[in-house]
């Protein structure tokens, strides 16, 4: 399954919906949205994220795999069991849908962190790449290390998503049907992603569907990244390996290297990754000119290029943003504390007819929505 | 008597029924190859085919052809090689020669191709968008640390979302020098080309935001004036080094070896060290310029360490300090070291580097293709997770800006380019210039000769082709869909290889063309 296919390029369409105040939603919503925009994807792909969905796992890793042989489950817990406490293992629940064939074996566990499996994990690990700030820290680049070496390593398997709280349904055929085949409409949770694809050239595989995730991180993208092939290679640097032959997943990783690994903000983030343009950053005022000028000095190798809308979703936010010459549609829309991110507003009005408000967002200018202060997800 | 059992390599053809006997040419040949008696009279045993009579000749009487004279046909001994061991048989010596190692070894940027996007990814019109091409040489850091600002960014709704950094930075980074262009000129020194030449080297990198590089030759005061473009190079004979030929540069280099020579020194003959040189390079008039092998204070990566703090403090830590090296076999371990030795960029010279002179056995037998050497140093780099720390400058033998880009894919920060700088001005590649008679003015310092290189007109034609380039590159980052040069920088994807084996392929980590 995995490494056979060339990189596969893809159109799309994508949508974010937010409750600020982390009232928690049917995903019925999310998949009325996307729906609207059939004609964007070619039933090649579809999946969605939703956050909050696990309130009685939460503190849990939320891991959802793709197997597509029994050999490839077995080896797989066999793996999970080394580091990991198991404390809940199952199938994830799925109806039988008339256009949804082939499919994988689908399971999800919720993993607890074995005692002393992260300590030395970094005392094995001592180089400056997986240096961390803090012990949470460095129980994630642990984690982030096991999806690495399940994706890398065992045939067969996928690791789909790996956060707290959070879980990804994705896979092979239109978005609407996929979201009826995983029940996600019996899901609530208080923020919701979701993505139809087009891909020009594609075999059915379900791991090359989005959202692409990395921990809490889940990423919807609309578009080609051309600058794939340098930040790929700036990525493996850092430990990541990108074996889903697929651009997108370079974005997830970015953001957990950058903001998590690295401590940027969210916003200086998406300044290293949707740069301005130099004559821009030449006529901001210091030391905004200066500091805009040494991101991009550092970061080159990871400003993503090319077409793209995203939506990337993280742990009580989530985050708009275009290439820089906006090659790719993105609308924001807001009613109240909800928040929507689309392709298209009409797929805003399809599930909110009267928003407060509606705007076309600005090329490569990021817009961050989180919960409201003091609210938990 | 036999004369030389070396034959002409060129036959000058003068036609007679054309030429007005102005005697252009005669004044023309730097090399002595014309002379008149009542008419034209050509020394074909002198003619290096440099083509400036013919350039001037107002009546298109002249043609250089190669002298048809064949040796009985061998594959394997060479007519070049058959002379070859005449010359050194009748004169005992060395052979020497100018310009950059000719042999048929073939070119891997000859195998290469790039991608352009169709489709699913747009390519970008260059005319319409912006196309950004700046590039900083200096030394990054792996990340940068912000410390939040009081006040900073709230979460009250996407409008305070959006407030932009909301920190300050809190990371001070290394000089930078800031290049509008990922071309600069190569290191050739004053002494080995004219100060005509140099200057305008130095007048079109600043016009072109750019940087030319002195050599070793040190610094003359008619170029002052353009020294925040000039990179001033600390090589083993320290010519013309001092506290203020440090503080005139943008960047210092330390040069190590050059890859038309690697492993040995340099020799300006006493007879090109006019007053001019003599004071430039701060040694006496008519000299012989001696430059030891390696740097008689440097044996070792850790004596190469102090040089480069000592150079820093000497500039307060106000410059990028560089290193050049030639492409050899270890050249990954070699610029890693380098990196680790505190080195702000690391410059390597491939071996189809030129140079002013060289033993022509070692240019042509020594070092390795800058395409290879280009993979190999950016994978140990990344590999050690030290690429940031320095800015990796290629050269050697950049023919064109389809060369530069595919440089850059394979990971070159930026390219040196000096033969195809010196052909800008005029040169035609006779690779004579260890004799000092370029009828060009370019590679002399004969008054006579240098007088005939104009500044001005040099220095347009090298901008010219520093924009002519920088267009292409445009072009080639729109065909890719990017619209910055460090999109393309290092992103081997977008390159393919035609013909070349697996390993080959491996090594310079590219697919093969179809994949």
């Amino acid at each position: 399954m995995k490494g056979t296919f060339p990189r596969i390029p893809s159109g799309c369409s994508i949508t974010g919906i937010l409750n600020k105040k982390a009232k928690r939603f049917s995903g019925a919503d999310v998949i009325r949205s996307i729906r609207l925009m059939h004609d964007r994807s070619n039933g090649l792909g579809g999946g969605f994220a939703g956050y909050g969905i696990y309130p009685q796992y939460k503190d849990h890793y939320a891991f959802h795999l793709l197997y597509t042989n029994e050999a490839s489950q077995h080896d797989t817990e066999y793996f999970l069991e080394k580091n990991f406490v198991i404390d809940r293992c199952e199938p994830i629940p799925t109806r039988p849908h008339p256009r949804i064939t082939d499919t994988p074996m689908l399971w999800r566990y919720f993993l607890r962190v074995k005692p002393y499996v992260v300590e030395q994990f970094s005392s094995s690990h001592n180089r400056e790449l997986v240096k961390s700030a803090d012990e949470a820290d460095a129980e994630k680049n642990f984690v982030v290390s096991q999806v690495m070496e399940i994706n890398q390593k065992i045939g067969g398997a996928f690791v789909a998503s790996s956060g707290k709280n959070m879980g990804v349904f994705k896979g092979v055929g239109f978005p609407e049907d996929i979201g009826e085949f995983y029940r996600v409409e019996e899901y609530e949770g208080y923020m919701w992603t979701s993505h139809g694809r087009f891909p020009t050239n594609t075999p059915g595989w379900w791991g090359g569907a989005h959202p692409f995730t990395i921990l809490d991180w889940s990423v919807v993208h609309n578009g080609e990244i051309s600058s794939y092939g340098i930040n790929r290679r700036y990525l493996e640097a850092f430990g990541y390996h990108c074996t889903l032959q697929t651009d997108t997943e370079v974005i997830a990783y970015l953001f957990d290297l950058l903001h998590r690994r690295q401590g940027l903000s969210l916003e200086n983030t998406c300044l290293a990754l949707a740069a301005p343009f130099w004559k821009e950053i030449d006529r901001y005022p210091e030391p905004k000119r200066e500091a805009v000028t040494a991101i991009r000095q550092v970061y080159g190798s990871a400003m993503l290029n090319g077409p793209f809308s995203l939506v990337v979703g993280f742990t009580g936010g989530m985050i708009g943003i275009t290439d820089r010459i906006k090659l790719r549609p993105l609308v924001c829309g807001q009613k109240d504390e909800v928040v929507y991110l689309s392709s298209e507003e009409s797929a805003i009005r399809e599930i909110c007819p009267a928003p407060d408000r509606v705007w076309t967002i600005r090329a490569g200018e990021p817009i961050i929505v989180k919960l409201e202060e003091g609210v938990q997800p | 008597m036999m004369r030389s059992l070396v034959s002409p390599d060129f036959l000058v053809k003068i036609d007679h029924r054309q030429c007005r006997r102005c005697k252009r040419c005669v004044q023309g040949c730097g090399f002595g190859a014309l002379s008149f008696q009542d008419r034209v009279v050509p020394d074909n045993t002198r003619c290096v085919a440099c083509q400036r009579c013919v350039a001037f000749c107002p009546e298109e009487a002249i043609t250089v052809v190669r002298n048809p004279l064949a040796f009985k046909g061998n594959d394997y001994w060479t007519a070049n090689d058959i002379k070859s061991i005449y010359k050194q048989a009748e004169a005992g010596g060395m052979l020497f020669t100018g310009m950059g190692n000719d042999r048929p070894y073939g070119s891997y940027f000859d195998r290469m191709v790039l991608d352009a996007c169709q489709v699913t990814n747009p390519s970008i019109d260059p005319l319409r968008e912006p196309m950004e091409l700046r590039t900083y040489l200096g030394s990054k850091p792996n990340a940068l640390e912000f410390v939040e600002r009081a006040g900073g960014a709230g979460s009250g709704g996407p409008g305070a979302d959006m407030a932009p950094l909301g920190a300050t930075l809190a990371t001070r980074l290394g000089p930078q020098v800031a290049l509008e262009t990922p071309i600069i000129f190569a290191a050739m020194s004053y002494g080995a080309i004219s100060l005509q030449a140099h200057k305008a080297l130095a007048r079109a990198a600043s016009l072109a935001g750019s940087l030319m590089n002195t050599g070793e030759g040190g610094l003359h005061k008619e170029l002052y004036p353009y020294s925040d473009r000039i990179i001033v190079q600390v090589a083993s004979g320290r010519f013309g080094v001092d506290q203020e030929y440090l503080d005139r540069g943008a960047a210092v280099e330390i040069k190590i070896g050059q890859g038309a020579k690697p492993g040995i020194g340099g020799h300006l003959p006493g007879e090109k060290v006019s007053q001019e040189v003599s004071q430039t390079r701060m040694i006496p008039e008519g000299s012989d310029a001696l430059s030891p092998a390696p740097h008689h204070d440097i044996y070792s990566i850790e004596d190469l360490s102090q040089l480069i703090y000592a150079l820093k403090e000497a500039t307060r830590y106000s410059k990028p300090v560089g290193v050049k090296i030639a492409a050899v076999h270890n050249v990954a371990a070699i610029a890693s070291g380098i990196a680790r030795a505190g080195a702000d960029f690391v410059y390597i010279d491939g071996f189809r580097g030129g140079t002013g002179a060289a033993p022509t056995m070692i240019r042509d037998n020594i070092g390795i293709p800058i395409e290879m050497a280009i993979a190999a140093v950016d994978d140990r780099l990344r590999l050690e997770g030290i690429r940031n720390q320095v800015t990796l400058v290629a050269a050697g033998g950049i023919r064109n800006s389809g060369d530069v880009a595919k440089a850059i894919a394979l990971g070159a920060d930026v390219v040196a380019i000096g033969t195809a700088a010196l052909l800008a001005m005029g040169c035609h590649l006779c690779q004579k210039c260890n004799t000092g008679n370029c009828s060009w003015g370019i590679a002399t310092q004969r008054p006579e000769l240098t007088r005939r290189l104009e500044t001005e007109e040099a220095t347009e034609r090298l901008v010219n082709l520093l924009r002519g380039w920088s267009l292409e590159l445009k072009d080639f980052l729109g065909a890719l869909g990017v619209n910055a040069i460090e999109s393309l920088r290092g992103s081997r994807e977008r390159l393919r290889g035609v013909g070349l084996n697996q390993v080959e392929l491996d090594v310079l980590g590219i697919k093969p063309c179809g994949r």
